[in-house]
């Protein structure tokens, strides 16, 4: 049986240039459907992968109370030195609590594709610990900015999608110029923000409050706990405190959201469209080699085999189709720089990541496809009268 | 029979054939109808509000407020009819629904928003009582609101003066849209800038995110903008002005460049589609050449054979687009339903005629080729199967 199986696959396989038409559509067809699947999940992965690896685990983030967001929330002075002192927090080696008040304000910068109309970007005001909180976070040109002075460093994936921002360049803002003396890269969504000095920010953007959020160094595993029950025992204070990472994390779920929702309404309409193509150019091939399987049939090959050969070769047609869609979609897509409107309301840039994960998937979603789509040619295959099929012209 | 049931029978010739071919086509214009419209709800920005308001907000941001103090500087304005500002409250109901929420000064607002359709009672009342709020019919009907009530929300960026974020304003109209575009818009809702700027605990009177200036004569758009700007060049609150067209545009492009995504799944759908059908037209011609040759032989023209062909091509992307966009349209208004008018995804003229055109040039495409290739045939030839 299995002989049989694998010579009559043989035999086909063999036959298919001479085909070439109706099996090109399966291998188009599929390779349309797992190239749109991937390129828009690799899009969701690319975001959500940047927010993750934003924000540590052994962090917290301190925003006031219901404000969801650091755009919305504000500290005052006062709640801001109150909060550093909670226990909970690490201490740095010079002994002061390891935290880093941080103002947040939006600037509009141009896409470099757009002529005018103006993207949110993040500006944070940052203390000197804010770098020593985020270590990931490395200068790559020019050099970081003077305390005290309007400077400027900027993220380089704001570089990569906005123009106006280069080094050297002057950005103004409430009538103010701000010099940008170096480019910094961290891997993760502070890549779409200009740091400044938070003194110099704060009375530039004439702030009503002190600080957007405080994030602090956590003392021990157990440090999350103790700073929010500190808080909570504090009738001084009316914040929130979440883990860092959790506070970026959280971000991703609408957008994945949208995009996983995107995804599968268009992968079943597209699939479906693919599983007709597939069943017609399979009747198609069935149809074409009616003589050569009756006449199999006729010397004694079973219908099983007859079954399994046009079953393989659906699938295979599928494979290829699969593979050259994610291979479409890796070569067209991966890595390719975008942004979209964050939590913040400003600008998170971010690349798409085609990922095996995701490359796997769409390969089980065209065998699947090739799967139905070889099935029912197949039955009929097997089913073919012999006699009548032999003698058809 | 007829010509065009010479046609139709042409097509069934191979049922199975036509059918799953149809099926394709089907899914192919669902698709587009469904993403055409998409796009349309990101990239129609403006084409509804005409010319006739200018948004002036702050040139860093438009989240970073305004003075108040520069209302009489921008009345003074030459061209400038009515002025009016509005001022994000960031609110919020229940959990965590964020709703689009505006401090504003009544008067002014009727004044410079007639699209907005409401009795004038609701109007003075809203103008008259210090916690009063009006919201759209759209968001007033998801949430069950009715003039009268108290409603509770909660700001993500205000405290009261006690420190409380858990607001409540008492609703005193409910205002509708003056057309099918602006009914469509009645999701956001205003309070009182008077009650607003006193009773939040941060005492930020006087500040506002955006000014609306509603031109005497809208052809100087362009100069009253230039004029605004440069007023407050160089000053602590440096503007920028665009109309409200270009606002809305510019707000829709931050989320991302929806229209390139979805060109380029159109792009791979309908490229697959070509494919497709243009297959099978290729083999129903192939399979049918002696058919044609005894055609041209009882004296039909090689154009009325090329016809014959190029009508088999249409008739199959016609019928199969024509269901697909219909499809699409009872899928649009589901989700539109199902979502209480907040996906606005019906399909509307405009991409029923962009589908229409994209039946057209793709039964050319797929047609073509095979009815050239049927015209050329020449009697002999054909007859002989060479």
């Amino acid at each position: 049986m299995l002989k049989q199986a694998l010579a009559i696959t043989g035999m086909s396989i063999r036959s298919i240039p001479e085909r070439w038409a109706p099996s090109l559509v399966i291998v188009i067809g599929l390779a349309g459907v797992v190239a749109v699947f991937t390129a828009l999940l690799a899009m969701a992965r690319g975001f959500e992968s940047t927010l993750k690896s934003t924000g540590r685990s052994d962090a917290a983030l301190v925003l006031r109370g219901g404000s969801d967001a650091e755009l919305n929330s504000g500290l005052d002075r006062d709640s801001v030195d109150l909060i550093k002192q909670l226990p909970g927090i690490a201490r740095g080696p010079d002994g002061k609590p390891l935290a880093s008040a941080e103002v947040m304000v939006i600037a509009e910068l141009v896409r470099k594709d757009d002529v005018k109309s103006g993207a949110n970007i993040t500006v944070r005001g940052v203390e000197p610990a804010a770098f020593v909180l985020r270590p990931q976070l490395k200068i790559i040109a020019g050099r970081n900015f003077t305390p005290g002075l309007r400077e400027l460093i900027v993220g380089s994936g704001v570089l990569r999608q906005f123009q106006g921002a280069d080094i050297g360049k002057v950005v103004r803002m409430r009538g103010s110029e701000w010099t940008v003396v170096g480019e910094f890269a961290s891997g993760d969504a502070h890549d779409s923000e200009m740091w400044a000095d938070i003194n110099v920010a704060r009375s530039t953007f004439g702030r009503i409050t002190s600080a957007s959020s405080v994030l602090a160094a956590l003392d021990g595993p157990d440090g999350l706990q103790k700073l929010k029950a500190a808080v909570a025992a504090e009738p001084r204070l009316s914040v929130d405190v979440m883990r860092e990472q959790d506070y970026f994390s959280g971000q991703t779920k609408q957008f994945r959201k949208t995009i996983g929702f995107l995804a599968g309404v268009v992968t079943i309409i597209m699939g479906l469209g693919a599983v007709f193509a597939a069943l017609n150019s399979m009747y198609a091939a069935v149809a074409s080699r009616g003589k050569e399987i009756a006449t199999l049939r006729a010397i004694g090959f079973r219908g099983v085999p007859v079954v399994t050969s046009v079953m393989i070769e659906a699938l295979l047609l599928a494979l290829a189709g699969g593979v050259l869609g994610a291979l479409l979609a890796y070569l067209l897509f991966n890595n390719m720089s975008v942004s979209t409107l964050g939590q913040n309301f400003t600008q998170v840039v971010f690349s798409f990541k085609v990922t095996p994960q995701l490359v796997t998937q769409g390969l089980i979603i065209a065998l699947v496809i090739g799967m139905i789509g070889g099935f029912m040619p197949a039955l009929r295959a097997a089913r073919l009268p012999v006699t009548t099929s032999l003698r058809e012209q | 029979m007829t010509k065009s049931g010479f046609v139709i029978a042409n097509l069934f010739r191979k049922r199975t054939r036509t059918i799953l071919t149809l099926l394709s086509v089907i899914m192919a214009f669902l698709l587009f109808g469904l993403l055409q419209s998409v796009n349309t709800i990101f990239n129609s920005g403006g084409d509804f509000v005409g010319a006739t308001r200018l948004f002036v907000q702050a040139r860093v941001s438009f989240t970073s407020p305004l003075p108040i103090s520069m209302l009489p500087k921008l009345e003074a304005i030459p061209g400038v009819g009515r002025v009016a500002y509005q001022q994000w409250f960031g609110g919020v109901w229940q959990e965590n629904t964020p709703l689009i929420m505006f401090a504003t000064d009544p008067l002014r607002y009727h004044d410079v928003y007639p699209e907005w359709v409401m009795p004038d009672a609701q109007w003075q009342a809203f103008e008259h009582t210090r916690t009063g709020m009006i919201a759209g019919k759209q968001i007033a009907d998801q949430y069950g609101w009715k003039v009268g009530q108290k409603i509770p929300i909660n700001s993500n960026i205000y405290p009261q003066k006690n420190g409380s974020k858990a607001w409540a304003f008492d609703l005193v109209g409910i205002f509708d849209g003056k057309d099918e575009e602006w009914k469509k818009r009645t999701n956001l809702a205003f309070i009182q800038q008077d009650y607003f700027d006193e009773a939040n605990q941060f005492g930020i009177k006087g500040r506002t995110n955006f000014y609306i200036l509603k031109l005497s004569d809208p052809a100087r758009a362009e100069a009253v903008s230039k004029t605004v700007d440069a007023m407050f060049e160089n000053s602590a609150d440096e503007t920028k002005t665009q109309t409200e067209k270009d606002f809305n545009i510019s707000f829709v492009k931050q989320i991302g460049d929806i229209g390139l995504i979805v060109r380029w799944i159109l792009f791979a759908v309908f490229f697959t589609l070509l494919l497709v059908v243009g297959n099978t037209m290729a083999q129903s011609v192939r399979e049918r050449i002696p058919e044609l040759a005894v055609l041209k032989t009882l004296g039909f023209s090689d154009r009325s054979v090329l016809g014959f062909v190029l009508a088999e091509a249409f008739a199959l992307v016609l019928f199969g687009g024509l269901v697909g966009l219909l499809l699409a349209s009872i899928a649009g208004a589901m989700v539109e339903k199902g979502t209480g008018g907040q996906f606005q995804l019906s399909l509307d003229g405009s991409v029923w005629l962009l589908g229409v055109l994209a039946i057209v040039l793709m039964s050319l495409a797929v047609g073509l080729l095979p009815a050239l290739r049927a015209r050329r045939l020449r009697i002999v030839d054909a007859l002989a199967g060479r």
